[in-house]
């Protein structure tokens, strides 16, 4: 077949990127190789706008095992165990097909953790909609969380924690972002290589079919209103077979003879054979005669490319295929050996006894085109308009109380109790702290005194208004949310969900938001294990707002020092940790009372934002503490709401004269602050220790047993109105 | 060789969640005159018989047996030579 | 005392069962892989909750034929115990040991909460260490547990003692906001006639210790204890 222009430009493919692979082989790719570069050279795959900027990242650590490179980042946790974690997102198709783009998205995660040998024991997920009054976004958010939902409860792996924000920005253009959880024998760690000349290679899973065709490809195209009718990109996810994939590598992960592992993703078995073999003796031949089919008369093309689901290769000792086999048969699973480890550096892939292709190796995962984008200051940004100066707030005749129960509708801020209640989050009988008890989930490691607490956050709206500060935040309030648990924050995973790269104002959002993660991931000391970048979140021309989503993994020695964010007894004394300044721009309040979205992001100052976060552990540590809630969107007056009615006890608040506006006192979204409640036994000790440390705090008010919310005179309210407005979350 | 295509339904007595929750979709979407809806399954299989009366009992053997439950649904066929 | 726990392919509360009947109850528990065709020696057999063969037509349907079902059956009909959680109880229901069907949730969705379920005869081996009238609390987590039945068998449940436990509010009162799911009469588990058999919706394996918000699941497991 001819390439021509029409279609190099096809598969998404520059001229430039044509000659370059013309170059590599040194003549004119056939069908099949030009399918098999242009999805591995695409955005998804390749990052190749994002490369130069991701090596920014710190990636080591003391308790680093595996930095980015593997399939997930591994991180030791002592006792000869380890956790394993990443995150992905599947924005793309799940705004063609939510159900099964957001299923196959937890699919493809749980591999990447199965794939290093790890049992898969958490899902996160980080999920963004528009307008949430539109029947669009009902139908998006409906889909995606029952995908979520049948995916996950079925392969048996509990949904824990995640957040949920809606923003118009994201109208046509969702983000599904989940994180998986795994742990693992650190001796049992398997990587993704293809080492030992001559050793066979072994496709296990599913059968190979035409779903997913060009699936890496099609999630790097910007959404258009064509999208839609694109719906054959989008695979199709088997939750069971997935399952029984789980326990047939766990089994396979332990034996000796495995050599290397890797699933079959985006680009399904171009990707894994070419990684596998550029990370190991460089060569590897298929036959793909022998690859396990659904579809009869599968071109090469197509069996190259192809993004079935639920599909593994293998490598194993010469002489051990036969056994590597049986154990997936036990399973009900289909395998087989489809080629061979070779020291020659190509591919050759055969079919039929033809030979259809034949590159080196790492010329699909390594020699992509690397882009340095120009980037440029948004030209927005100079047309935001600070709110300070254009209203006056805490006028005398502001209620208050109304306020609060507005703020409490809005679906961000409000309960997502009818979200998660929808996902197994027991499963596994590990999960210690539940979804809505506190600020991070917290699992149990069975057979030690263990636990390790488990956050996704990221805030975009501070993104849009300044993306360095809002990545630094995202970082920031995920590590703080850990510490409200009683978790020392140890290694992050991030989802770097922005627009389309080649433009400019764009590119500068994206780098400005790196940057930012990367100050703060240094200053708390919390390296960037892996992640996942999703660029040309746009549509019709339209980006999203910048959305760093960053997933953050702690450790908590003995897990009987756990608190959580409900408040526990009438008359404990309740504390606010951290400066609260004039701070409403890009906040909730602003934009559900008032519309208006603000100039500046809040302040982050990341050497008190560490002294209060070791403050807090210190206190938890001690025991001194009931509770501890981080306050995040909708600033103090929502985050004594929730330790209220988590505990199921009023507050009675009285904060006096603060130089603060009205608005500000109860809405101000600063950072860096941690509302906590202590015992009247432990109150001497926890003021000792606070004067100690020199951080700035404040005693508040007090938990009552009456079931209000009272603060100074602004706010009197039964928590059981308040939590009507804040249940207006339906699904 | 037989084609067969096997309906299975809720028995009318039955509460149709799903059903229920449609209707409700389409309503919402200004269709108000779908006074019902209840969602079944189709199944299509092929059955290797050249007799006709044998591929019906085996078909009927399967449908009573797993296919559908009796309990809760009802079932109907069509089947064809071909 | 000794249980079997039978593993299908898509069981996946098989772990957590194995793992509160032995490390927390302290009894020994053996897995059964659900192609064997032979049953050894145990106490009490339990069909763990997950979604046995992937449950694409309907829950439990396929386990039925499984040939370990074959043994379990027969394990049940001399008289042996058996004790299907969740799917587990889908399980007995398509295999004819339990009366009657489940149905998809009333809301459609997959639930999952802590509930309370009231307990209404004391006469059995898996509620001997209960009483008339106790409140468990216990999580559910499912999208098929609407359990249907007609009124001459609902009358043959009731007339038997055979509906065990049924959702309640914390107080014990059978109200509708109390029902999770939109099951006949709040049922959340009822056996057989020769009480040998227990299919229950909710998880007592996963109310076992009180870190994990529950201890009532134990009343269950230790009634089988002191019934063995």
């Amino acid at each position: 077949m001819e390439i021509t222009k029409d279609l190099i430009s096809a598969h998404n493919l520059t001229l430039e990127e044509y000659e370059k692979i013309k170059t590599i082989l040194g003549r004119e790719p056939s069908l099949t190789e030009l399918g098999m570069y242009s999805v591995l050279w695409s955005e998804h795959c390749s990052y190749k706008s994002s490369k130069p900027l991701l090596q920014e990242l710190p990636v080591v650590g003391e308790y680093i095992l595996e930095g980015p490179g593997e399939n997930a980042g591994v991180i030791d946790i002592g006792d000869g165990l380890a956790i394993v974690m990443k995150v992905e997102s599947h924005n793309h198709p799940s705004a063609i097909e939510p159900y099964e783009g957001a299923a196959t998205g937890v699919g493809g995660i749980i591999r990447d953790i199965i794939t290093m040998g790890a049992r898969p024991i958490a899902l996160l997920n980080s999920l963004r909609f528009g307008n949430y009054k539109s029947p669009r976004t009902q139908y998006l958010l409906n889909g995606v969380v029952s995908g979520i939902a049948g995916y996950g409860n079925c392969v048996g792996v509990p949904t824990v924690g995640g957040e949920t924000y809606f923003e118009d920005c994201y109208d046509g253009n969702p983000l599904v972002n989940v994180m998986c959880v795994g742990i693992l024998e650190t001796k049992n760690m398997v990587r993704a290589v293809a080492k030992g000349k001559g050793n066979p290679v072994i496709y296990a899973g599913s059968t190979t079919g035409r779903d997913g065709l060009g699936g890496a490809a099609f999630a790097s195209k910007e959404l258009n209103d064509q999208s839609e009718k694109d719906r054959p990109a989008v695979q199709v996810g088997d939750p069971f077979m997935e399952k029984l994939l789980i326990e047939a590598c766990l089994e396979i992960s332990q034996q000796d003879y495995l050599i290397g592992m890797q699933d079959m993703g985006a680009a399904g078995l171009t990707s894994s054979s070419s990684e596998m073999a550029g990370k190991g003796e460089g060569g590897m031949s298929l036959d793909l005669s022998a690859v396990p089919q659904r579809d009869k008369n599968l071109s090469p093309y197509e069996m190259m490319l192809s993004e079935s689901q639920e599909r593994m290769l293998l490598v194993v000792k010469s002489g051990y295929e036969d056994k590597a086999v049986e154990i997936f048969h036990k399973w009900g699973l289909k395998a087989a050996v489809i080629g061979s480890v070779e020291a020659n550096a190509l591919l050759t892939v055969k079919h039929k006894d033809e030979i259809v292709a034949e590159v080196p190796a790492k010329s699909l995962s390594n020699d992509a085109p690397v882009y340095n984008r120009p980037a440029k200051k948004p030209a927005y940004l100079d047309g935001l308009k600070s709110i300070s100066d254009a209203i006056t707030f805490g006028k005398a005749n502001t209620d208050f109380n109304e306020t609060l129960l507005k703020v409490l509708s809005s679906p961000t801020i409000g309960s997502k109790k009818s979200i998660y209640q929808q996902y197994d989050y027991m499963v596994g009988t590990n999960t210690v702290v539940l979804p809505g008890q506190s600020d991070a989930a917290l699992m149990r490691i069975k057979g030690t005194q263990k636990g390790i607490a488990l956050s996704i956050d990221g805030n975009s709206r501070y993104c849009y208004l300044n993306p360095f500060t809002g990545g630094q935040i995202a970082v920031a309030e995920a590590a703080r949310n850990v510490v409200c648990v009683g978790a020392k924050p140890l290694a992050v995973t991030d989802g770097l969900n922005f627009g389309n790269p080649e433009n400019p104002e764009v590119f500068w959002q994206f780098q400005q938001g790196v940057m930012g993660i990367k100050s703060a991931c240094e200053a708390l000391e919390t390296p960037v294990v892996g992640g996942n970048v999703s660029l040309y979140n746009e549509t019709n021309g339209t980006a999203i707002y910048p959305s760093p989503i960053i997933g953050m993994m702690g450790l908590m020695e003995d897990i009987d020092h756990r608190v959580t964010m409900g408040f526990k007894n009438a008359d404990d004394v309740i504390f606010l940790l951290g400066d609260s300044l004039e701070e409403l721009d890009g906040s909730e309040y602003l934009k559900v009372i008032h519309d208006m979205m603000g100039k500046e992001c809040p302040r982050l100052d990341l050497g008190l934002e560490k002294e209060v976060q070791e403050t807090c552990l210190s206190l938890i540590n001690k025991r001194l503490l009931s509770s501890a809630h981080d306050l995040s969107e909708g600033g103090l007056a929502v985050a004594l709401f929730e330790s209220c009615i988590t505990g199921d006890k009023g507050a009675n608040i009285v904060i006096g004269a603060t130089g603060l506006s009205d608005a500000a006192l109860l809405f101000s979204e600063s950072q860096s602050r941690i509302l906590i409640s202590v015992s009247p036994e432990s109150l001497y000790e926890a003021i000792t220790y606070l004067e100690y440390k020199e951080i700035p705090y404040q005693q508040i008010g007090m938990v009552t047993k009456g079931k209000s919310l009272k603060i100074d005179d602004l706010i009197d309210q039964p928590l059981e109105s308040l939590e009507k407005s804040w249940k207006s979350l339906v699904l | 060789m037989y084609q067969a295509k096997v309906y299975i339904t809720l028995k009318d007595s039955i509460l149709d969640p799903q059903g229920t929750a449609v209707k409700g979709a389409l309503e919402s979407l200004k269709y108000q005159n779908i006074p019902e809806l209840r969602i079944g399954k189709y199944i299509q299989l092929q059955i290797d018989e050249t007799d006709l009366s044998r591929a019906e009992s085996q078909l009927k053997e399967m449908c009573e047996k797993i296919l559908s439950n009796p309990i809760i649904e009802n079932y109907r066929y069509d089947l064809s030579e071909g | 005392m000794k249980y079997g726990i039978v593993i299908f392919p898509g069981s996946n509360c098989d772990q957590d069962s194995f793992y509160g009947v032995s490390s927390v109850m302290g009894a020994e528990a053996e897995m059964i892989w659900h192609k064997d065709h032979h049953l050894g020696q145990y106490d009490c057999i339990i069909l763990p909750g997950g979604f046995s063969y992937g449950d694409y037509l309907r829950a439990g349907s396929i386990a039925r034929y499984s040939p370990i079902m074959q043994e379990v059956v027969a394990f049940a009909n001399g008289g042996g115990l058996v004790l299907g959680i969740c799917n587990g109880f889908q399980v007995l229901l398509e295999a004819k040991l339990l009366p009657g069907a489940m149905l998809q949730n009333k809301h459609v969705h997959f639930i999952c909460k802590s509930v309370y379920i009231k307990t209404h005869h004391s006469n059995t081996p898996y509620t001997n260490a209960l009483k008339e009238g106790d409140i468990l609390e216990i999580p559910i987590a499912h999208m098929e547990g609407n359990y249907y039945c007609d009124n001459s068998t609902y009358q043959r449940l009731k007339d038997g003692g055979q509906i065990l436990f049924s959702y309640c509010d914390a107080k014990g009162n059978s109200t509708d906001e109390a029902n999770p799911n939109g099951s006949l009469r709040n049922i959340a588990g009822i056996c057989n006639e020769k009480k040998n058999v227990l299919g229950l919706m909710p998880h007592p394996e996963r109310a076992l210790e009180s870190m994990l918000g529950s201890e009532d699941g134990k009343r269950i497991f230790e009634s089988i204890r002191s019934h063995c």
